[in-house]
């Protein structure tokens, strides 16, 4: 359980020496049950009450971390039930699975081509996380090598049988790969092996009570990064035991089930919806049954948009952006500093090969009709913009272009800007070259 | 001793809204559909059932759409032409409610023939939308209504600032309203109290909160349901209206779904990702407590039914 202020306070020297850069002991507790400073910020506090207040620190859900050494993934440190409350922090990693009944030479072509795999959102770069690869008979370890030769990214292993994985984890020394998975017949030896090999473990149970026994025992064993599969026969009963899980992590802060969560969409009866639901309702790893790009790419533009933070909506700098190289008397379109309302718009004027200069206003990261509605995208703050850049040095044209879910500022553009021609263009960026080609040419 | 799950127990709960009459009510509708009446988050069966479960409508148009992703069109067919028929097909893929959505080119005789048309070729609740321009929708909507008095059909969009006339027809007529609101929970709280200080009944007013779609600020649209729906489960009456959603009309005019050619390879096949952005942006409202999702291809809808049966058996 977290401590609070005066908790805290009763642990530390009590001295007020100010080391720590704050006046008080209380102050600097205070600081620390706000997490706002470290502990070691304080010189004199004791090792036992260091390790009380660690305990305390602890997240209410591990970060679990795979490693390996074309990258990591993350899940966990989650804090609360609903974005709005703070923001999601750690994006689900989405997995391909493979069998190695598939047999190597096709296990790797698969890999190489979902390895490779890139696309661009909004100026980010999104790719998969990893691999799971199923011990489903033949050679274990030949498929794990033929992973590793087409891909470094994190793996799973998947299997019952703890003999037949281990063959598998021999393979990927110096790693920290996700075994699959723990149960109430296997647990001893899996955690043996995940102990041995430094691997991340699923406890797989069918119910909170069934899971936390297996964590517990595992934990004594020795091994301190597990992932939770509560298993689901449809998509009413992962939602359950999802919301089960991480409400009894946060709200009850039960430890033995503060760990991420595992969703096998894979398995679902549509894995698209199925793992949208994963994205959306909790999973920390994400398990999909096959490469396909037009599957895989909304996925992971729905994870963006569900991990994004809701108080930092994604930004680009205000200015005049420059598209197809603009002449004196190329048009002056408007828009606000939005990510996606930005590359929404860049990207159509870019696509239609006409030349335009793109005024981007500090509208606070919001979209034209969420930033109009909040009164940062007015026509004083767009008059504002155009004099602030000095747009007028680089036309020859006067012309500005407002986006159509504003037309009823022109009115008051064209009283803030005398000298400027305003006309209302479409409302939906997509719509842009066709009036660019009506009205502007 | 086994771990004590936690419980959330909630004072408020959405409000049951029933769209359509049948003969017996003074309609025509072969039955009508009832939403709303959930009294915790989507579909979390160990605190409380799920009374209604949530329903799929398909957009037709009143003439044929120009402007429609060429996959659509290629789906619906001939159908595209006629509401009627495609109304009846509409029904045929799986359709528990039709919205017909009428255009600028309408005129108010237009209107009440393609509204007769419908309501005549299905037997399901039905929806209109005006064109959007707030004097046309005035002009098309105040006979519409007339002509369909007693249908309980549902007149939109009611925004801030077209509701008057429209919310006048829809109490004079027995109709419900879909009132939108651009992403903002106060905003929907706001033209709800506006409403119902007119004197329309708060069970004959749906919530339409503006959603964006996966990929163009679906994030907002999904928080803002979530709040409201924890604002109505506490008890806030205003709040409590059953939310309709447009994911159909939002993904189909990204990028993604409606056109193939001049984008990314890594996008991939265009049908199947076309489909998959409806289905994915129904999918995350379906999951933030969406109790209408208004939807465009039958592939869509058929997955979301499929996913809303699966969501409400416990």
């Amino acid at each position: 359980m977290a401590l609070s202020g005066i908790q805290i306070y009763k642990l530390l020297p009590q001295t007020n020496c100010k080391e720590c850069g704050f006046p008080t002991c209380l102050a600097f507790a205070m600081k620390l049950a706000a997490k706002q400073v470290e502990l070691s910020a304080c010189p004199y506090v004791t090792e036992a009450a260091q390790k009380q207040l660690a305990e305390s620190a602890a997240p209410p859900i591990r970060l679990v971390t795979l490693k390996a050494a074309g990258g990591e993934a993350k899940a966990g440190n989650e804090v609360v039930m609903f974005r709005h409350e703070k923001t999601f922090y750690n994006r689900p990693g989405l997995f391909v699975r493979v069998k190695a009944s598939e047999g190597a030479e096709a296990i790797g072509k698969k890999v190489a081509e979902a390895d490779a795999y890139k696309v661009n959102y909004v100026g980010l770069d999104f790719t998969l996380d990893g691999f799971a690869v199923e011990a489903d008979g033949g050679d274990f370890a030949g498929a794990v090598k033929a992973v590793r030769g087409a891909s470094k990214r994190p793996l799973i292993l998947i299997g019952k049988d703890p003999a037949a994985l281990e063959p598998g984890l021999q393979a990927l020394t110096g790693e920290t790969p996700l075994l699959y998975a723990a149960n109430a017949s296997n647990w001893e030896a899996m955690a043996d092996l995940a102990k041995k090999y430094t691997a991340a473990l699923v406890v797989s149970g069918e119910t909170p009570d069934a899971l936390a026994d297996l964590t517990q025992k595992i934990q004594a064993k020795g091994v301190e990064d597990m992932v939770l599969d509560p298993g689901g026969k449809n998509m009413s009963q992962m939602l359950t035991a999802w919301t089960q899980l991480r409400r009894l992590a946060l709200k009850s802060n039960f430890r033995p089930l503060g760990y991420p969560i595992i969703a096998f969409p894979c398995d679902a009866k549509d894995e698209g919806v199925a793992a949208a639901q994963a994205i959306a309702k909790y999973a920390g790893f994400v398990v999909l049954s096959e490469f396909k790009p037009e599957a895989i790419y909304p996925l992971l533009v729905l994870r963006q948009n569900i991990y994004t933070d809701p108080q930092k909506p994604i930004q680009v700098t205000p200015g005049i952006y420059e598209i197809n190289q603009p002449k004196p008397e190329s048009p002056v379109l408007v828009t606000t500093n939005f990510s996606i309302t930005y590359f929404a718009v860049a990207n159509e004027v870019e696509g239609s090969g006409l030349p335009a200069w793109l005024v981007v206003c500090d509208a606070e990261g919001m979209s034209v009709l969420t930033a109009w509605a909040a009164g940062k995208f007015d026509a004083e703050r767009i008059a504002k913009t155009i004099k602030g850049f000095d747009v007028a040095s680089k036309v020859s044209k006067k012309r500005i272009v407002l986006p159509g879910h504003v037309a009823v500022l022109s009115g008051e553009l064209e009283a803030e800007l005398p000298d400027w021609e305003i006309k209302v263009g479409p409302r939906e960026a997509v719509d842009i070259p066709a009036f660019y080609k009506q009205v502007l040419m | 001793m086994p771990i004590e799950i936690p419980k959330d127990k909630w004072p408020g709960s959405i409000r049951k809204v029933t769209l359509g009459a049948t003969a017996a009510e003074g309609g025509t509708r072969a039955k009508t559909v009832t939403v709303g009446g959930q009294a915790t988050m989507p579909y979390l069966h160990f605190e409380a059932p799920t009374p209604n479960q949530p329903v799929v409508a398909i957009e037709i148009k009143s003439r044929k759409p120009e402007d429609w992703s060429p996959l659509l069109a290629e789906v619906w067919g001939e159908a595209m032409a006629d509401p009627a028929k495609w109304a009846k097909a509409a029904e045929a893929a799986g359709a528990d409610l039709i919205v017909l959505a009428l255009t600028l080119a309408d005129t108010p005789d237009d209107a009440v023939k393609a509204v007769k048309s419908v309501l005549g070729a299905t037997g399901l609740p039905v929806i209109v939308w005006g064109p959007g321009q707030a004097e046309k929708d005035n002009e098309l909507l105040v006979p519409v209504a007339e002509a369909a008095k007693g249908e309980k059909l549902v007149l939109g969009l009611c925004e801030d600032k077209n509701y008057r006339t429209i919310v006048a027809t829809a109490m004079a007529n027995g109709h419900l309203i879909q009132c939108r609101t651009p992403m903002d929970v106060n905003l929907a709280k706001q033209l709800n109290i506006l409403i119902t200080d007119m004197g329309l009944p708060a069970d004959r007013i749906l919530m339409d909160p503006t959603t964006g779609a996966l990929g163009y600020g679906i994030e907002y649209g999904y928080s803002v349901m979530e709040r409201l729906r924890l604002a109505a489960l506490q008890g806030d009456s205003m709040t409590q209206m059953p939310l309709i959603v447009t994911p159909g009309f939002e993904a189909w005019k990204a990028k993604e779904s409606k056109v193939g050619e001049g984008v990314p390879a890594a996008w991939g096949n265009w049908k199947e990702r076309a489909v998959h952005w409806e289905t994915l942006t129904a999918a995350a409202l379906m999951e933030s407590g969406a109790d209408i999702l208004i939807l465009r291809h039958p592939e869509s809808v058929k997955r979301i039914k499929a996913a809303i049966s699966e969501l409400v058996t416990a």
